[in-house]
C-alpha cells in the first residue's frame, strides 16, 4: 500500500509560487492545512456570547472585522456567520470549544479546514498586485490590519484578510478547487514585478 | 526635404532624438515628443486620408482626440485600425497608412498584454491642464488621495500649445513645478497617457492608459472609484460650415497654434483665418510672428476687438469684419478662400466678393466645453449664449466641472475654478483644504463671440459640399433631407444621417449640427439640445477590456484533489460548469467508444472507480432542518432515519425540476445534501433565498462544504471486496451496511464517511475523505482493486451506466419545463406533505395534462445506430409538408456494452402511453425507425445494487 500522505490544494504549486515571488517586492506562498471552522449562530443570542468567552474574543459584530484571540482569528463573514482560523490540526479542539459553549443551543459548527486553502501574499507590491483583480480599496485607511472581506479576486470568490499594512501582507482564502486558478492568476499578475524567470 | 516645415527653435520636441517612421509607403523623420500628425505636418503632409462616403481628400484638422479626419491604420509595431494621427505618439519604426474611414483588424495574434487595475481615491481629477493641475494641487496639499488622469503624453493641457506665460514665466514652467509637487506627494497618483472614457454611477470611472510597447502591458484599463471628481476636461474648438470646408489645409485655429508652439511646426505658408470669436486672433498673431503670412482674418462679427485689431495692424494683417468664408478652391489642398459679406442686403443672393489665395485655412466657430463625462454622470446641460455652446447646468453630486469644461476659457479663470473645485472636492471628502496661491495669467479683454451655424452659400445652394460631420461625410444637404422628412429632434436626425456616430462621436460636429438643425427648423438651439453622450469618450479596443481574462485565465478552471492523477492517466476532460471532470481513460490505441465500452463492462462485471468530488455538498442543520428539507424537496425528508440516505428532487415554485441529489441524515438535526456538479452555488442561493425571505422563522443554517470532501465512487460487483481490503471499522456486508445508508470508519487509514449510493444500479460505495487525503485514498483504492482489474472511469461511462438504468440528469434530460411526473418520478413527490416548493403548480391545468412530454427510452431499429442527442422525433416514416408536428427530442444517447446496441432517452408527448410504438427520427437525410420503451433498460428488478 502507498505511503500515506496529505496533499494541500497547492502542494504541487510550491515551485510555481516561489518562482513568481520576487525578493523585496512580492512573496507568494501557500499556508496549507490551517484549521478552519465555520460558525453560524444568532449574534444576539447568549450562545454567541458564551462562544466569545470560550474563544477568548467576542465574535466580531462589525462587517469585515477580525477578532484575534491567541492563535485564533475570528473572521466576520456575515451577520450570523464567522470563520475561525487556527493552527494546523486544531479544528477538532476549536469545534469542541464552540460546541461546549453552545450547550445544545441552535447553531452550526462545521469543519471547513479542507474546503479552502490560504495564499499568503507579502511585500511592497502586494496591494498593487491584488488590485489588478480585486475591486476593493486596500489602502490602509480603508482596509486596515485585521480587516477581512468576501470579494472577487479576478474571477474567483475569495476571503481577503489584511495581516499587516507595513510589509504589507494579506491572506487570500480560496476554495480548494479554485486554488490553482488563483495561483495561476497571481503568478501571471506578478510577472510585471520581475517574477517568473529562472 | 525632411522636416521642411519644422521651426528651428521653440516647441516641446526633442531635436536630439530623431525618430524615423513610415507613412503611406514614404519614409520620414520626426522627433521625440511628436504625434504622428505633427510629424506629418512638419514634413508638409496635410492630406492623410480620404473620406468614408465621398472619397474626398481629407487632412489633419485638429491636434487631439476631436480629430474627425486624420484616421490611420497602424501597421507596425502591431496592426491597429482606426486611430487618429493626432493621438498616436511617434515611435521609432512606426508604420502607418491613411484610412478611408474603415480599418483592418490584425489577422495574427496580438503579442501584447493588456491588463486591468482597480483604484480608489478621494479626488479624481480628469485632465491636467491649468484647471486640473490647480485642482489636483489644492486637493493633494490637504493629504487627500488624488489621482490625476490626463490623456496626453504630458501634463499642461492648453498651456503646452498656447505659449502663454504665468507669473511672467513660460506657462510650461509652472506646469513642471506643479507636476513635480504632485509627484512628490505619497498619496497622489499621476496617470499621463490615460483617457477617462466612462463615468458611471457612484463615481465609478473607467480609463484607458496607453503604456507603450516597452511596458509590461501595452494598455491598462483603470477601474476607479472616486469619492469626488473634478472634471477638467477642457474644450474642443468647433469648425464652421461652408462649401468646401473639408479641404486639406483647413484646420482648427487653436490646433494650428498648438502645432506651432508645442511641436514647432509651421502648418502652412500663407493662411486665411476665419473666426467668430477672439481666440483665433491669438493663433494668427503667433503664426505671423513665426513667419507665416496671414493673408486675411475673416471675422463674422460686425465689430472686432480693438485689442486684437491693434496687434494685427502692427503686423499688417487685414481684418474683414462682418464677413465669412463661404467656399474654397483647391484639389488636394486648399488654394484659396472665397469671402462674402454677411451684411444683410435684402433678398439678394449674396455673392463672393473676394478670393484670397492661401495654403492654410484656419477656422474657429467657438469652443465646446468637453462635457462628455459630466453628461455621462447625468449632469444636465444648458446652452450659453455668451460662448455659443452647451455648458454644465449645475454640478451633479460629488462631481465638479472646472476650467474650459465649465465654459471658463481664460487661463486665469481655469486656474481659479480648478483650485476651488479641488478644494471643495477635498473638503467634501473630509479634508481640510485651501486653494493656495495661484500663478498670475495674462488677461486679454474678451469680446463676445457670434454664434454662426448656416452661412450663405453662393456656390453650393443645396449644401452637398458643406460638411457638418466630416468623419461621417454628413452635409447640410443630408441634414436638410432629414428635417424635410419631418425629423425635428437631434436624436432622430443623428440616426437618419449617422451624424456624430463615427470614431470621434461628434466631438467637432455635435453642437454644430444642433445649430444647423435649429436654424433649418427655425427653432432654438437651447431647446433642441444635444444628443446623448455615451461612453467610451474615445475608442477602446476589446483586447483592453478583456485584460488578462483570456486564454487559460478566461474563466476559472476548478479541479479536484485527484486531478493530477487523472492527467497522469491520460484522461481527456469534460467541462461541467467550471469543473474539469475526467471524461474517459483511453488505453493506448483506444478510441472513446472502445474505452467507454470497456469501462462500462468493468463497472457492471467487476469494479470501477470514479472521482465524484465535484458534486455540490451543503451541510444543513438546526431544529427545523427536517421541516425545511420537507419544504424544498418534493419528497419527504423528515421521516429519514439518522444514518440513512434518500434520493431527493427539488423543484422551483413553477413545479419544474430544478436539481436532484441525495439527502443524508447525519444526526437528529443535521443533514448533508448533495447537488449536481454544475448547480451547487445555484442550489445554495436558492435555499438561502427561501430561508431568508420566506421562512425566516425556521431555525436552520446552511454551510457549503463542497470542497471539504473528496468523494470517490467505487462501483461494481467487486466493489465490496475492494473496500473491505482497505476499510477498517466498517462492516461492509449487505445486512450490516444496507443500501442508502452510511458508515463512518477508516479507509486506507483515513477517517472517512462511506455511503451506499448507486448511480449505476450496481453495488456501489461513495467514500468521502477530507480533500487533503483524496488522492492518497484514491490511490489506495486503486491499488487494492488491482486483483479485480479495477478500472477508472469518467463522466461518459457514468452517463451510459445511469442511462441504462433510466436515471435522468437534471440539465441534460430536463430543461426547466419538465416536472417530476414527466420524468416518471411521481414516486418522489410526496402526497402526504401539506406544502413544498412546486406542489401548488402540479395541479395547474397545464402541468396536469396527460399529453406532456414524458421521459421514455428509445431503441433504434438499427442496433448499431446511436441517435444524435437533440434529434427530433416525428410520427411518420416520410416527412409531411412543413410544419411537421414534433413529438419530442432525444435527450441522452449512447452505445451500451450491456445491451450491445445503441439506445437513448427522450422526452416524447404522452410517451408513456406509447410504449412499444415505432416513431422516427431524422438522422442525416434519412428517417430512422425507433421503438419507444420504458426508460429502464438494464436490471429492471434492481437485483444488482446489493451485489
Amino acid at each position: 500500500m502507498a505511503e500515506p500522505y496529505a496533499e494541500s490544494p497547492l502542494a504541487t504549486y510550491t515551485e510555481v509560487l516561489s518562482r513568481h515571488s520576487v525578493p523585496g517586492r512580492i512573496d507568494i506562498a501557500e499556508r496549507p492545512f490551517v484549521a478552519q471552522v465555520d460558525v453560524r449562530v444568532d449574534p444576539k443570542s447568549p450562545a454567541a456570547e458564551r462562544i466569545g468567552t470560550a474563544l477568548g474574543a467576542m465574535l466580531p459584530n462589525q462587517p469585515g472585522e477580525v477578532a484575534v484571540a491567541g492563535e485564533l482569528s475570528v473572521l466576520w463573514l456575515g451577520p450570523d456567520e464567522w470563520l475561525i482560523l487556527g493552527p494546523e490540526g486544531s479544528q477538532e479542539t476549536i469545534q469542541d470549544t464552540v460546541n461546549a459553549a453552545l450547550d445544545g443551543d441552535h447553531a452550526a459548527v462545521v469543519d471547513v479546514s479542507a474546503n479552502r486553502t490560504i495564499l499568503s501574499i507579502t511585500g511592497p507590491k502586494t496591494r498593487e498586485l491584488l488590485n489588478k483583480g480585486c475591486a476593493l480599496d486596500l489602502h490602509p485607511r480603508s482596509f486596515a490590519v485585521d480587516r477581512c472581506a468576501q470579494t472577487m479576486l479576478a474571477r474567483a470568490g475569495v476571503i481577503l484578510v489584511c495581516r499587516d499594512t507595513q510589509l504589507p501582507s494579506y491572506w487570500v482564502i480560496v476554495r480548494s478547487s479554485f486554488a490553482r486558478y488563483v495561483a495561476d492568476w497571481l503568478a501571471d499578475a506578478a510577472v510585471e514585478y520581475g517574477s517568473g524567470s529562472g | 526635404m525632411s522636416n521642411e516645415f519644422r521651426l528651428a527653435d521653440r516647441g516641446r520636441i526633442d531635436r536630439d532624438r530623431p525618430i524615423r517612421f513610415r507613412f503611406d509607403g514614404g519614409d520620414y523623420e520626426g522627433y521625440q515628443g511628436d504625434t504622428l500628425a505633427s510629424a506629418l505636418l512638419a514634413n508638409g503632409i496635410h492630406q492623410v486620408a480620404t473620406s468614408i462616403k465621398h472619397g474626398r481628400p481629407r487632412g489633419i484638422m485638429a491636434a487631439g482626440a476631436e480629430e474627425p479626419n486624420a484616421l490611420v491604420q497602424i501597421e507596425r509595431p502591431f496592426p491597429e485600425p482606426m486611430l487618429t494621427a493626432t493621438t498616436v505618439e511617434l515611435r521609432e519604426g512606426l508604420q502607418a497608412s491613411g484610412l478611408p474611414g474603415r480599418g483592418q483588424l490584425s489577422t495574427g495574434d496580438d503579442p501584447a498584454r493588456y491588463d486591468t487595475m482597480h483604484a480608489h481615491c478621494d479626488v479624481l481629477v480628469v485632465g491636467a491642464g491649468p484647471a486640473g493641475l490647480a485642482a489636483a494641487l489644492s486637493a493633494a496639499r490637504s493629504g487627500a488621495r488624488v489621482i490625476v488622469a490626463e490623456a496626453d503624453t504630458e501634463f499642461g493641457g492648453s498651456l503646452l500649445g498656447s505659449g502663454e506665460t504665468l507669473d511672467r514665466a513660460p506657462g510650461t514652467e509652472w506646469v513642471r513645478r506643479a507636476t513635480a509637487e504632485l509627484a512628490a506627494c505619497p498619496e497622489v497618483r499621476l496617470l499621463p497617457r490615460t483617457t477617462v472614457f466612462g463615468h458611471y454611477d457612484d463615481n465609478y470611472l473607467v480609463a484607458l492608459e496607453h503604456r507603450g510597447e516597452q511596458a509590461h502591458s501595452r494598455q491598462r484599463v483603470w477601474r476607479m472609484r472616486a469619492r469626488e471628481v473634478v472634471l477638467a476636461t477642457g474644450s474642443h474648438e468647433r469648425p464652421l460650415v461652408f462649401a468646401g470646408n473639408d479641404r486639406p489645409g483647413t484646420m482648427l485655429a487653436g490646433s494650428a497654434r498648438t502645432y506651432l508652439n508645442r511641436y514647432a511646426v509651421r502648418p502652412g505658408n500663407r493662411a486665411v483665418v476665419f473666426t467668430t470669436n477672439d481666440s483665433a486672433y491669438a493663433a494668427a498673431i503667433d503664426l505671423a510672428d513665426a513667419g507665416v503670412e496671414i493673408a486675411a482674418i475673416v471675422d463674422a462679427r460686425e465689430v472686432v476687438s480693438t485689442h486684437w485689431a491693434s496687434l494685427c495692424i502692427e503686423r499688417g494683417i487685414t481684418i474683414h469684419a462682418d464677413t465669412a468664408v463661404v467656399s474654397t478652391s483647391g484639389t488636394d489642398r486648399v488654394s484659396s478662400a472665397h469671402l462674402c459679406s454677411l451684411r444683410s442686403d435684402g433678398s439678394r443672393t449674396p455673392s463672393v466678393r473676394q478670393v484670397v489665395g492661401c495654403d492654410l485655412l484656419l477656422v474657429s466657430g467657438g469652443w465646446n466645453p468637453a462635457v462628455h463625462l459630466h453628461s455621462q454622470a447625468r449632469g444636465s446641460l444648458r446652452f450659453s449664449e455668451d460662448i455659443g455652446a452647451f455648458v454644465p447646468e449645475q454640478d451633479v453630486r460629488s462631481v465638479r466641472s472646472a476650467g474650459a469644461a465649465a465654459g471658463l476659457f481664460a487661463t486665469s479663470e481655469s486656474l481659479r475654478s480648478g483650485a476651488e473645485a479641488g478644494r471643495d472636492a477635498a473638503r467634501a471628502a473630509g479634508f481640510d483644504a485651501e486653494p493656495g496661491r495661484l500663478p498670475r495669467a495674462e488677461k486679454a479683454p474678451v469680446l463676445a463671440s457670434r454664434s454662426v451655424w448656416l452661412l450663405p452659400s453662393p456656390a453650393d445652394s443645396d449644401g452637398s459640399t458643406r460638411f457638418v460631420d466630416l468623419a461621417r461625410d454628413v452635409t447640410v444637404a443630408d441634414i436638410r433631407k432629414a428635417t424635410r422628412a419631418g425629423m425635428d429632434s437631434v436624436e432622430h436626425v443623428k440616426r437618419y444621417t449617422t451624424l456624430g456616430t463615427a470614431h470621434d462621436q461628434g466631438k467637432t460636429s455635435g453642437t454644430l449640427s444642433t445649430g444647423v438643425i435649429a436654424e433649418m427648423l427655425g427653432r432654438d438651439v437651447a431647446e433642441l439640445g444635444t444628443t446623448t453622450f455615451r461612453a467610451p469618450y474615445t475608442p477602446v479596443t476589446f483586447a483592453a477590456l478583456a485584460g488578462r481574462d483570456r486564454g487559460d485565465l478566461y474563466d476559472p478552471v476548478r479541479v479536484t484533489a485527484m486531478h493530477d492523477w487523472h492527467v497522469e492517466h491520460g484522461a481527456p476532460f469534460e467541462n461541467v460548469g467550471q469543473w474539469k471532470r475526467p471524461w474517459y481513460y483511453p488505453r493506448p490505441g483506444e478510441d472513446m467508444e472502445t474505452a467507454v465500452l470497456r469501462e462500462c463492462r468493468a463497472a457492471r462485471e467487476s469494479v470501477g472507480i470514479q472521482d465524484v468530488s465535484t458534486l455540490g455538498k451543503i451541510d444543513v442543520q438546526g431544529p427545523d432542518a427536517a421541516e425545511f428539507l420537507d419544504l424544498v424537496y418534493t419528497n419527504m425528508m423528515s421521516t429519514l432515519k439518522v444514518g440513512r440516505i434518500r434520493y431527493g428532487v427539488m423543484c422551483t415554485a413553477d413545479g419544474m425540476v430544478f436539481d436532484d441529489g441525495t439527502v443524508t441524515r447525519t444526526d437528529e438535526q443535521r443533514y448533508l445534501i448533495s447537488t449536481t456538479s454544475g448547480n451547487a452555488a445555484g442550489v445554495l442561493a436558492h435555499l438561502e433565498d427561501w430561508l431568508q425571505t420566506e421562512w425566516p422563522h425556521l431555525r436552520v443554517y446552511l454551510t457549503s462544504v463542497t470542497e471539504q470532501w473528496a468523494t470517490i465512487a467505487l462501483v461494481g460487483p467487486d466493489s465490496r471486496q475492494v473496500l473491505s481490503r482497505v476499510a477498517s471499522g466498517i462492516e461492509v456486508g449487505n445486512d450490516s451496511f444496507p443500501f442508502m445508508s452510511f458508515r463512518d470508519g477508516l479507509v486506507a487509514g483515513r477517517r472517512a464517511r462511506v455511503c451506499r449510493i448507486s448511480f449505476s444500479g450496481e453495488l456501489a460505495f461513495e467514500i468521502n475523505v477530507p480533500w487533503w487525503y483524496g488522492r492518497e485514498v484514491w490511490e489506495a483504492l486503486h491499488e487494492a482493486g488491482q486483483p479485480f482489474g479495477i478500472t477508472p472511469y469518467g463522466t461518459e461511462t457514468m452517463h451510459v451506466l445511469r442511462a441504462e438504468k433510466g436515471f435522468p440528469i437534471v440539465g441534460q434530460d430536463t430543461d426547466g419545463t419538465i416536472t417530476p411526473d414527466d420524468l416518471g418520478m411521481s414516486w418522489a413527490v410526496s402526497k402526504k406533505k401539506t406544502d413544498f416548493l412546486g406542489k401548488r403548480s402540479f395541479s395547474r391545468a397545464d402541468t396536469a395534462r396527460t399529453d406532456r412530454k414524458q421521459l421514455v427510452g428509445l431503441l433504434p431499429a438499427d442496433e448499431n445506430l446511436v441517435l444524435p442527442e437533440g434529434s427530433q422525433l416525428v410520427d411518420t416514416a416520410e416527412l409531411p409538408e412543413p410544419p411537421v408536428p414534433m413529438l419530442g427530442h432525444v435527450t441522452s444517447s449512447y452505445r451500451s456494452a450491456a445491451l450491445d446496441r445503441g439506445f437513448a432517452l427522450a422526452v416524447v408527448k404522452a410517451g408513456r402511453d406509447r410504449i412499444g410504438e415505432t416513431i422516427y427520427s431524422p438522422v442525416g437525410d434519412r428517417l430512422a425507425a425507433v421503438t419507444i420503451t420504458e426508460p429502464v433498460f438494464y436490471d429492471k428488478e434492481g437485483a444488482r445494487r446489493d451485489g
